[in-house]
């Protein structure tokens, strides 16, 4: 297992980038804890994908260094750096055993027959592909080679990482729950580096110790999950995290009060706002209470999605969301209050920090 | 997209079916009519029964022609697959390359049969042959008129180049369909360029690899036009393949009966091999 | 309204939809809910007329139209890849249906207006769809679909290529163009947080056969049987077999929760409950609330909750708790059972007493 340094990476699918624009992936400049679990989140096109292709080294980057362990592997093919990676679509031989396909990694690398022969029936074990073992791979459903697949990342454990690219995009719903916890208990047990890309949030913050924001070829945010929710640097992290996302709201700020529209709210800090900026108010719907006190507000509808009900209300002119428990009444002259611990201040999109 | 009942489509492929009994058919019978029975000319026919299939079949030169046909298959079948397979593989998957590459590979299927042989007869005779009076200046005697192994080398080498392109063509199609996902995954399994080769790339070509052998295969045991003006089936006898023998006997010797009963048999073969080709291949790839 | 009547499929001795009778009424909202293979797109197909049921019939407003093509029924389709024409500008896109029916250009015109503004596709209207995002793809084949204004849209798992967010935004916009047109629209989907957030109704699938069909909410909180409940539930739904034996549920010897009133009505013996994992908590919220001790597993953590994978008397649970809770694993606590929402089911796996609203 290894510790990832990303050096000033920085990556362009054209020749000759110019502009900053012309880079899929801006400046990346990290250091990756050995043993953690990261996960790289955001919309299709953010670079993520790229990202993980040039730790793997099935891409080279324009610029920048890559390490692992210090030790500069940039120049190094994917074979030489020793990483496993999971792929968006199940990869698997198709005229092998499911047996042989879990075996093929380390037969390559000459690793000794009993030892290959003791790994595989741990993983096939691990995955529950017991029955299938001696049967050719072909014949078996998208979720089960999907499983061959991870298997094959996982039956090293020399490996200085494991990546996963979107991996779980074909599996049925319950069938992620199942495969997620288990990612989750091998990199407990095994204490594996694991880098995950995806755009499902809920697959990035449940798999990861630190996520990883992308938003347009850049790193917007890197956090723990409670970070993200409470704290969303960007108000593109406040967006995406979340379902349904955090309301943002324009406002101004006066002393330790925002006023947004003929709302005042007071703030626990005094922010400390530059001249000039575009201010927003962020609140995540869960940090609104609905009740028959507070601000006034308008609802114009309630989905009721089983476990809670998601109201779409106009708050000050503006549509906001709230999220009510499942047993939440909704009052006929509702009113709303903010909850101070889950207010965020943005100036031109980035969080101004309350503590002052 | 899956279609719905609509029995109008019969009358959709009712032309086919005319033409293919005009074209196939029908001339298939006046075969099977000939090899029944004996004829003089003047349309005057005696009923000959097996007779002429009998002859056919205790003739010893019937036999040495059916052999020549075989070896000659199983020397163009070991030569193009394999050759065309490894060309296929170094062919360029993107870039300006690919068109170049396809266009050249094609030239030769698009030049007519006859042509070949010419060009091939010309490029090895040993007086104004490129090929031919290369192999004298280099103390090489190439006579493929007088030197039945000089002949079949000229006819498996013309064949190699009139026909390997299509075997290329045909896995390199197979080739490109392979997702870059499945090589990306390959290297980081560490697997050698043999074990992609065998693991990834053999089984997707498998299906195309079979057109290759059976169109190959079936062309190859029909040869004839390429000898026939190369070589003529000779010296002697020996490019002599069962299609120049059969049309020796009915255009030169003017034995229709025989002929026919010959043609049928020679069809049957064919019909024969290509099934158990067919069948062997298409079980070899479901169940391994 | 659209109606199966006794409709089956089988393909080479093989059922791909049992018997099935259903009636979707016009400016219906219906989902299809049910994992890979249970049969959604089957179903769609049969509708379509794509392909005919080997028993049965359909039909359309109080006529007979099982043997009748595709082309001659009004249908539009959507389906999970992009399909638009590749060599037409978006606006051509949505115009086609249109113009194959021959509609006048100033008509054309306004309805693929109106549509792109739905949509928001305005500012894309001279592109081409290969110069779209995916989600501006799938938003012209629902545009091509809306002006088609055929009398059954059928959209199979059409976010499913989607991002997340791009997903939560259509769906969103979906439920507002099915209220406006008075079609019926059939949409499938794997994932039943979709189906709650469409609404409408919901017929939840499962190897072929429909196990339930009604508005969507009530099929989630009183499902008929033990299969039902599982297909609509995500994460999945905690279950144990139990005996009911007076004011309690036992597992072996030891009384394990007590019989909430919603249920004090079934006849004692063996069955088996169930109930969401978000009626799982750490502490009891309510006095119906009962305590249990179980083992944990891994928890997974989403920024504003937990879910807390724990083992109760062999059965895996999933607990979703508000807050961040990274219980280490292998520990023994207390959870606390919301017992007004516990769901029986019989030995025929049928539901007992459907949970209280």
């Amino acid at each position: 297992m290894a510790r990832i340094t990303l050096e000033h990476i920085r990556h362009a699918y054209g020749l000759r980038p110019s502009r900053p624009n012309d880079y899929a992936l801006k400046e990346v400049h990290h250091e990756w804890k050995d043993g953690g679990a990261y996960a790289l989140l955001g919309p299709s096109g953010c670079g993520k994908t790229t990202l993980l292709n040039i730790i793997s080294g099935l891409q080279h980057p324009s610029e920048g260094r890559i390490l692992f362990n210090g030790r500069d592997v940039t120049e190094l093919s994917t074979q030489q750096r020793n990483i496993a990676q999971v792929f968006q679509f199940p990869v698997i031989y198709d005229t092998m055993t499911v047996y042989d396909n879990l075996a093929f990694p380390l037969r390559n690398r000459g690793v000794p027959e009993a030892e290959v022969d003791r790994r595989v029936r741990d993983i096939i074990e691990m995955t529950g592909l017991g029955d299938w073992a001696k049967k050719k791979a072909r014949g078996l459903t998208a979720d089960q080679k999907q499983k061959i697949s991870l298997g094959r990342g996982l039956v090293r454990n020399d490996v200085n990482a494991i990546l996963f690219d979107e991996p779980l995009t074909v599996i049925d719903p319950h069938m992620k729950w199942v495969l997620r916890s288990q990612l989750k208990q091998l990199h407990r047990q095994f204490g594996y580096t694991m880098v995950y890309v995806t755009h499902d949030q809920t697959e990035a913050l449940t798999f990861a110790d630190k996520v990883v924001v992308m938003y347009e070829g850049e790193i917007v945010q890197i956090g723990t999950p409670a970070e993200l929710f409470e704290r969303p640097k960007h108000t593109f992290v406040g967006y995406f995290i979340g379902s349904p996302g955090m309301n943002v709201l324009p406002a101004d700020v006066d002393g330790s009060t925002v006023k947004v529209g003929n709302e005042t709210i007071a703030l626990d800090h005094k922010p400390r706002v530059a001249l000039g900026a575009s201010i927003e108010l962020g609140i995540r719907p869960e940090f609104i209470a609905l009740g028959r006190q507070g601000m006034s507000v308008s609802i114009r509808k309630v989905e009721d999605i089983g476990r809670q009900k998601i109201v779409r209300a106009e708050f000050a002119g503006k549509p906001i969301a709230i999220v009510v428990p499942e047993d939440g009444e909704i009052p006929a002259e509702a009113k709303v209050r903010f909850d101070p611990a889950g207010i965020n201040l943005y100036a031109d999109s980035w969080r101004v920090e309350l503590g002052a | 997209m899956e279609k719905t009942w609509n029995n109008k489509a019969w009358f959709m492929v009712l032309p086919v079916l005319v033409l293919v009994a005009i074209s196939a058919v029908i001339p298939l019978m006046t075969v099977v009519n000939y090899s029944v029975q004996d004829t003089f000319g003047n349309n005057e026919f005696f009923w000959a029964g097996t007779e002429w299939f009998a002859q056919v079949l205790e003739s010893g030169r019937f036999w040495d022609s059916l052999a020549r046909n075989l070896a000659f298959s199983a020397v163009i079948l070991a030569i193009e697959i394999p050759l065309g397979i490894f060309i296929a593989l170094n062919m360029p998957k993107s870039g300006w390359g690919v068109p170049v590459c396809l266009v050249l590979m094609a030239l030769p299927l698009l030049i007519p049969w006859n042509v070949v042989g010419t060009i091939w007869q010309l490029l090895c005779r040993a007086d104004i042959g490129l090929i031919g009076y290369g192999l004298a200046r280099l103390g090489i005697p190439f006579n493929y008129a007088a030197d039945p192994v000089h002949a079949w080398i000229t006819v498996v080498v013309m064949d190699v180049w009139h026909w390997t392109s299509l075997v290329v063509l045909l896995c390199y199609a197979g080739l490109v369909s392979i997702p870059d996902a499945y090589y990306q995954a390959a290297k980081i399994d560490g697997a050698s360029r043999w074990a992609i080769f065998r693991y990834i790339q053999l089984p997707k070509m498998n299906r195309v690899l079979l057109i290759a052998v059976l169109l190959r295969f079936m062309d190859s045991f029909m040869i004839y036009t390429e000898p026939f003006v190369v070589t003529g089936g000779g010296p002697g006898s020996s490019t002599t393949f069962l299609s120049i023998d059969l049309v020796k006997m009915a255009v030169g010797q003017f034995d229709l009966g025989p002929a026919a009963a010959m043609s049928i048999i020679y069809f049957l073969i064919i019909l024969l091999l290509s099934w158990v080709f067919y069948t062997v291949m298409t079980n070899y790839g479901s169940e391994k | 309204m659209l109606e199966l009547r006794a409709v089956e499929r089988v393909v080479g001795g093989e059922v791909h939809i049992e018997a099935t009778s259903l009636v979707l009424e016009h400016g219906s909202l219906n989902v299809l809910l049910g994992p890979t293979l249970s049969g959604k797109t089957s179903l769609m197909r049969l509708m379509a007329g794509l392909d005919r049921p080997s028993a049965g019939s359909i039909w359309f407003d109080g006529k007979d139209v099982t043997g009748v093509r595709v082309q001659d029924r009004s249908v539009a389709m959507v389906y999970q890849q992009f399909i638009n024409y590749p060599a037409m500008t978006v606006y051509e896109n949505i115009a086609s249906p249109l113009r194959v029916r021959g509609a006048d250009p100033a008509a054309i015109d306004r309805e693929v207006k109106r549509a792109a503004e739905l949509l928001r596709l305005t500012p894309y209207l001279q592109r081409t769809p290969l110069n779209l995002s995916g989600g501006q793809q799938q938003r012209t084949a629902l545009a091509r679909a809306i002006v088609k204004n055929a009398s059954l849209v059928l959209l199979d798992e059409p976010l499913a290529n989607l991002d997340y967010k791009l997903r939560e935004e259509l769906r969103a916009e979906l439920p507002k163009l099915f209220a406006e047109a008075g079609t019926i629209f059939v949409y499938a989907t794997t994932e039943p947080h979709e189906a709650l957030l469409l609404g409408g109704n919901t017929a939840t699938l499962s190897q072929g056969r429909i196990t339930q069909f009604g508005p969507t909410i009530d099929v989630y909180r009183r499902p008929a049987d033990l299969v039902t409940a599982k297909t609509f539930a995500d994460p999945p739904l905690n279950t144990v077999p139990v005996v009911k034996s007076g004011s309690h549920f036992r597992i072996g010897d030891r009384p394990a929760l007590p019989v909430p009133a919603h249920l004090a009505g079934i006849a004692d013996g063996p069955c088996t409950i169930a109930f969401h994992p978000h009626n799982l908590a750490l502490q009891g919220q309510h006095p119906a609330s009962a305590s249990l001790s179980v083992r944990t597993a891994t928890s997974e953590i989403t920024g504003s909750e937990s879910f807390v994978h724990v083992e109760f008397e062999g059965s895996r649970w999933v607990m979703l708790a508000p807050g961040i809770h990274d219980i280490e694993a292998d520990t023994t606590i207390a959870v606390h059972v919301d017992t007004r929402r516990i769901i029986a089911f019989g030995a025929d796996g049928r539901s007992i007493a459907g949970a209280a609203a």
